[in-house]
């Protein structure tokens, strides 16, 4: 890594997430020690999940996972998967990187049975009986002897909203 | 003409043969390992009353009777991704391993490359390119409803594909999934038959060549690449793998395919021309044999 990087976010390639927030160089980017520790805090997924895996920023924002390192900036169309959207209050983790590492969250999920499943997968929001924290939850269905993630609910007042994007809906 | 009428000196029952190439084929997805192994999903599909027999040949691909691909509450965790069965032996011949470095050289939609993500247990590189920018979004949106995080996706034309973006000099393994004249899908699209033509043909050739050849130089010695069209034509087949055996340091390896499917050998001779006799290693997949698509695959291995 050398010292003199980008000092503003650049959105059209990738940059790796600095280690820590002492290393940041680019105002807003958050740290991969950020974001690890927010999965672990939020839904307990062991940081030592993503042992081999970097973060990446392209998009203002927008955090990607892959497996292994790659010399930054990339300039690539994709790097793994999109996995959290930051700068803004409330971090909000992807449909798909819930799909894919959520089954390793040991809080913060909601389990739905089928009815309610059919409905969070329409992308609409209901009521549900969930005496947690607030805000964002995996969404889950129990199938085949455990609870299998199906996507990201904001959780307020008693409702739970669908997060779901459009292409994902059925 | 109808191209079909060529190969029935080729095959060994030519009237079950087109006769399988006119019915419509069956439905079959692949279990996506990257999420949920095979004995999991199997039993949420039966949890939810979807009937699904296993092929034998292939370990995580499953048949589905009944019902389409997006059906299934399996499918909405992301556990699923249709894909033709004779689709999934392109990755099985490259056999990569976890930690590899592995080209996909013309990749979209991306069913053959997350195949390989998934037989590395998603851990490992496997650069997915296609010179479509529509594909490629159809790629992207593929590895991530697949949760695969050992992708990486670039946009360039196969033939001069430089690897600059990365910090190492060559490929473990490549997958060369070309363009072709696709006869092979004529269960599912009919049309390819009518309008197939001779000179296009002829022009998927050249381009099959150069992607092949860079393929061949880009993989390390010892590497092994993988050649594979859905085209019965030998044109776009054993002949261009002939012209890279002439142009390039490689060479067609024994390949035994899978236990199960029933394969036949490449042809060495076709229209006059004989072919280097190492073609004949390559595994043809005529539909009567399993009752599948068509197929073509060889296996390589690079220098020495
Ligand atoms: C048979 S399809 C690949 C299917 C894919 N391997 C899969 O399993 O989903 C051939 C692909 O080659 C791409 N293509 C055509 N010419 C190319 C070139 N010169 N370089 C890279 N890709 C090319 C097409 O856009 C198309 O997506």
């Amino acid at each position: 890594m050398s010292d003199d990087g980008p000092v503003e976010n650049v959105g059209d390639r990738f940059d790796r997430l600095p280690a820590t927030p002492d290393e940041r160089r680019v105002a807003g980017r958050v740290a991969r020690s950020a974001v690890v520790d927010y999965l672990d805090e939020r839904f307990g997924i062991a940081p030592e999940t993503f042992a081999d895996h970097t973060f990446w920023e392209k998009g203002a924002g927008k955090i990607w996972v892959v497996y292994g390192d790659y010399p930054s900036p990339v300039e690539v169309e994709g790097l793994g998967m999109t996995c959290l959207r930051t700068r803004q209050e409330f971090w909000k983790p992807t449909t798909d990187f819930v799909q894919r590492f959520g089954s390793r969250a040991t809080r913060n999920v909601v389990v739905l049975g089928d009815d309610a499943a059919a409905r969070f997968m329409t992308g609409d929001e209901q009521a549900v009986a969930w005496d947690g924290d607030w805000g964002y939850l995996v969404g889950a269905r129990e199938t085949a002897g455990a609870p299998a993630p199906l996507g990201v609910g904001l959780y307020t007042y008693g409702t739970l909203r669908s997060m779901v994007p459009k292409g994902r809906r059925r | 003409m109808n191209p079909l009428d060529r190969y029935e000196p080729l095959v060994d029952d030519p009237a079950a043969f087109r006769a399988a190439c006119s019915r419509p084929l069956p439905t079959t997805v692949r279990v996506n390992t990257v999420k949920a192994g095979v004995d999991r999903v199997c039993r949420a599909l039966a949890e939810e009353g979807v009937a699904h027999e296993r092929v034998g040949w292939a370990g995580d691909l499953l048949r589905l009777p009944d019902s389409s691909p997006g059906d299934s509450w399996a499918f909405a965790h992301g556990w699923l991704h249709g894909q033709e069965e004779v689709s999934a032996l392109p990755a099985r011949a490259l056999d990569p391993a976890p930690g590899e470095r592995v080209w996909a050289a013309c990749a979209a939609p991306g069913s053959k490359a997350t195949h390989a993500a998934a037989l590395m247990d998603d851990r490992g590189v496997v650069v997915a390119n296609d010179s479509s920018l529509g594909r490629l979004s159809a790629l992207r949106h593929n590895a991530e409803r697949l949760g695969v995080t050992a992708t990486t996706v670039t946009r360039a034309d196969a033939r001069s594909y430089s690897l600059a973006p990365f910090e190492f000099e060559a490929f473990d393994r490549a997958l060369v999934d070309v363009p072709c004249s696709c006869e092979g899908t004529v269960r599912k699209n009919p049309d390819v038959v009518d309008e197939w033509t001779m000179d296009h043909v002829e022009s998927l050739a050249e381009l099959q060549t150069d992607v092949l050849r860079r393929a061949v130089q880009a993989t390390r010695a010892g590497g092994t690449v993988v050649y594979s069209t859905c085209t019965f034509a030998p044109e776009e087949n054993e002949a261009v793998l002939d012209g890279v055996l002439a142009a390039e340091d490689c060479h067609v390896v024994e390949w035994t395919p899978p236990e199960g499917l029933e394969t036949s050998p490449g042809v060495t001779e076709w229209a006059g021309d004989e072919y280097d006799p190492q073609v004949g290693r390559a595994t043809r997949v005529y539909p009567h044999q399993n009752d599948t698509g068509g197929f073509f695959c060889a296996r390589l291995e690079a220098g020495g």
